[in-house]
């Protein structure tokens, strides 16, 4: 297996690679002390990505575009048809958040705001069993001699560390966004906020549609603030309509265009002939590309394709 | 949680009062603005409405559980996990189970190909006793276009499940447990969906079937954002319902050709790709992409040189599969539990080759497998 598709962070994979490690088996010759020999690197690899903070999509193309992850501090809007796998890339964050930081990871925990009913715990179960197998090879490649230092995570503690809100109404969905203050505070080591979505409630019947925008663009900002005070990432989906755009008919992004102000970073994923892509449509940071990711089993991974990989606008 | 009362949270005595004067009395009311329009409207400084509107928010905000939580309570709670077992071994394995409660489960194809069947088939499953794989429950069943036939039923069920149903009285039971309503407008709908919010606080209601929804509005309004914006409210109670009650919500959608009004890509494809992408036509599923998105679990009904097809669609917790099928006496039935893994946007498509089969509810028009009439 080569380096280059570990589920780790990207910056990591970075280093490991320019230092001239491309796969599994030249790290699993080594000794921690040896790959320590740029002592200094291996700390700083640590010690910059926790402040760096980013959390992995377990897609090496996914978080190369995205800079080595979800960014915390930063809300991330992301949206796309049904089915293409907004509600996997959820499970799968709240999931990749709790990775201990002595692998790399945030060790956080998670806050699901359900306003569809997608969630299924059956596939949170699913994707975090596969992520403890992740963990526990990848652990056993970075602590060959110190085996002691063992993974001692099971798939329903991941799951005991994710805080399910089920959201029936859009009244309800601005209380719960106005009360995660007070909640966070009091739980300071959730480190990411997804709301899956953010639309349903505010699609359906809404009248008044000066009263939406108001209350989108105020729930938008009490979103912002409060990745910015507690510094965690806040990732919220959206849906798909169609929009009448330069002569024909195209799909877009819902909520209509002064909320397609209010997020710091917009991604898009959608279907490219057979396979799922992923695309930075808005970012102070990020240049705009797309890459393929993929929706197995064991939640998102790389994509099998053999195609080029990662596509620059 | 929205209509919880503002003199009932707590708040100081002051701000309750100020609140009611200005006749916000709700939750719902109070949350409708922005902290900043509330403390012109009520004529306070910013830090009492702050945390008057944290306290609001704190009440208003249904109580969280975590997923582990919710996984233990699932099963302790209820049969089978928090599923509705089809009997498709292959369907069911990929579906965790079968049917899920608490969500909406679309069956969507061309006409004739099954959906039907199926929903009387679900329909009887649900009110056997627990010990065959049952809920032991009632069923509800809006039946827009008259299309259920209590005589198919039973004969899916003296097909399916011999024994219990040639047991004196007992087809008479189960057939009881099915109630079938017909609302012959939008209104008539409405009204059904609030009885149904009745019924399921009072009796043992396990599944609610809609057969179909495309059916409801297609009589009596035109196509295209109207007839989306008009189910939106529909939508929104029908998942509630689900959602409270724990049951499974079976809906079936129809097809209709694609119209060159449907968007397919999005603007930054639409610069990069140099040839236009043709407008081969094809059926989509009926009401929209609004319609998509609100559904959990899609299951398409098609048929493709010949051969019926069942697949998971849009499911977040199975790949996407293909299962082949039949419609026999004693229902459906799959001709192979694996399924075939479809790659990439193909499981969306809906396809209807070689498919001409009506099936006469009468029991005359249907075959088994081999093609002989039964």
């Amino acid at each position: 297996m080569e380096v280059g598709r570990l589920p780790i962070s990207a910056s990591q994979r970075g280093k490991l690679i320019r230092a001239g490690y491309t796969t599994l088996s030249s790290l699993s010759s080594l000794s921690p002390s040896d790959l320590a020999r740029g002592a200094q690197t291996a700390w700083d690899m640590l010690h910059e990505e926790q402040l760096l903070r980013r959390i992995t999509t377990s897609c090496a193309d996914l978080d190369n575009i995205l800079g080595g992850g979800i960014n915390c501090k930063e809300v991330t809007e992301i949206g796309g048809v049904p089915g293409i796998g907004k509600t996997q890339l959820g499970i799968q964050l709240a999931v990749n958040v709790q990775i201990p930081v002595d692998l790399g990871g945030l060790g956080g925990k998670a806050v699901y705001i359900d306003t569809e009913g997608s969630f299924m715990v059956e596939r949170a179960l699913q994707i975090a069993e596969a992520s403890v197998l992740d963990m526990v090879e990848y652990n056993d490649l970075l602590r060959k001699e110190h085996r002691k230092c063992q993974v001692n995570l099971k798939p329903n503690d991941l799951l005991e560390s994710i805080y399910y809100f089920r959201i029936c109404s859009y009244t309800e969905q601005m209380a719960v966004i106005s009360y995660l203050d007070k909640f966070i505070s009091a739980h300071k080591d959730v480190k990411i906020v997804i709301v899956d979505s953010v639309t349903f409630h505010f699609r359906q019947d809404f009248e008044d549609l000066a009263l939406r925008t108001r209350l989108l663009s105020g729930m938008a900002l009490k979103l912002m603030n409060l990745a910015k005070t507690y510094n965690l990432a806040v990732v919220i989906f959206n849906q798909v309509t169609t929009k009448y755009m330069e002569g024909s008919f195209q799909l877009a992004l819902a909520l209509g265009d002064s909320w397609s102000h209010s997020c710091t970073n917009r991604v898009i994923l959608y279907w490219n002939g057979d396979d799922r892509y992923a695309f930075i449509d808005k970012s102070p940071s990020l240049r705009s590309a797309s890459a393929p990711f993929s929706v197995t089993g064991k939640g998102i991974r790389n994509s099998a394709s053999n195609h080029k990989r990662i596509k620059l606008m | 949680m929205a209509d919880k009362l503002i003199k009932e949270m707590g708040l100081p005595k002051s701000m309750a009062n100020v609140f009611a004067a200005r006749n916000i009395t709700t939750a719902q009311e109070a949350l409708a603005l922005t902290d900043f329009e509330l403390m012109l409207l009520l004529d306070v400084g910013m830090a009492e409405v702050s945390s008057a509107l944290a306290r609001i928010s704190e009440i208003a905000c249904p109580p969280y559980q975590t997923a582990l939580a919710l996984m233990e309570q699932r099963i302790q709670k209820e049969g089978h996990g928090g599923h509705l077992p089809t009997g498709l071994k292959g369907l069911d394995e990929a579906l965790c189970g079968g049917i899920p409660f608490g969500v909406l489960t679309e069956l969507v194809g061309p006409a004739g190909i099954g959906k039907t069947q199926f929903c009387m088939k679900l329909s009887l499953l649900a009110s056997l006793p627990t010990a065959y794989g049952g809920l032991n429950g009632r069923v509800i069943y809006i039946d827009v276009e008259s299309k259920f036939s209590s005589r198919r039923m039973i004969e899916i069920g003296v097909q399916s499940f011999p024994d219990i149903f040639n047991m004196k009285g007992m087809a008479q039971e189960m057939a009881g447990r099915i109630l079938v309503l017909r609302p012959t407008s939008l209104s008539k709908f409405t009204e059904s969906l609030q009885q149904i919010q009745v019924a399921l606080r009072q009796q043992q209601v396990k599944l609610v079937v809609i057969d179909s929804m495309t059916a409801v509005i297609s009589g009596d309004y035109g196509q295209g954002a109207s007839r989306q914006h008009l189910l939106g409210w529909h939508v929104s109670f029908i998942k509630s319902l689900a959602e409270f009650s724990r049951i499974p919500i079976v809906v079936t959608n129809q097809v209709r050709s694609q119209t060159r009004d449907e968007g397919c890509q999005y603007s930054f494809q639409v610069r990069s790709t140099e040839d236009p992408v043709g407008y081969d036509s094809h059926l989509v599923a009926a009401l929209g992409i609004n319609w998509a998105h609100s559904v959990t679990i899609r299951l398409v009904l098609e048929a493709k040189s010949g051969q019926r097809f069942i697949k998971l669609a849009k499911s977040p917790m199975s790949p996407p599969l293909a299962f082949p099928f039949n419609i026999t006496a004693a229902g459906i039935s799959l001709l192979d539990d694996y399924g075939r893994e479809l790659k990439g946007a193909e499981i969306n498509k809906i396809h209807s080759h070689g498919h001409s089969d009506v099936i006469n509810f009468d029991g005359k028009g249907c075959s088994d497998q081999w093609g002989k009439p039964t």
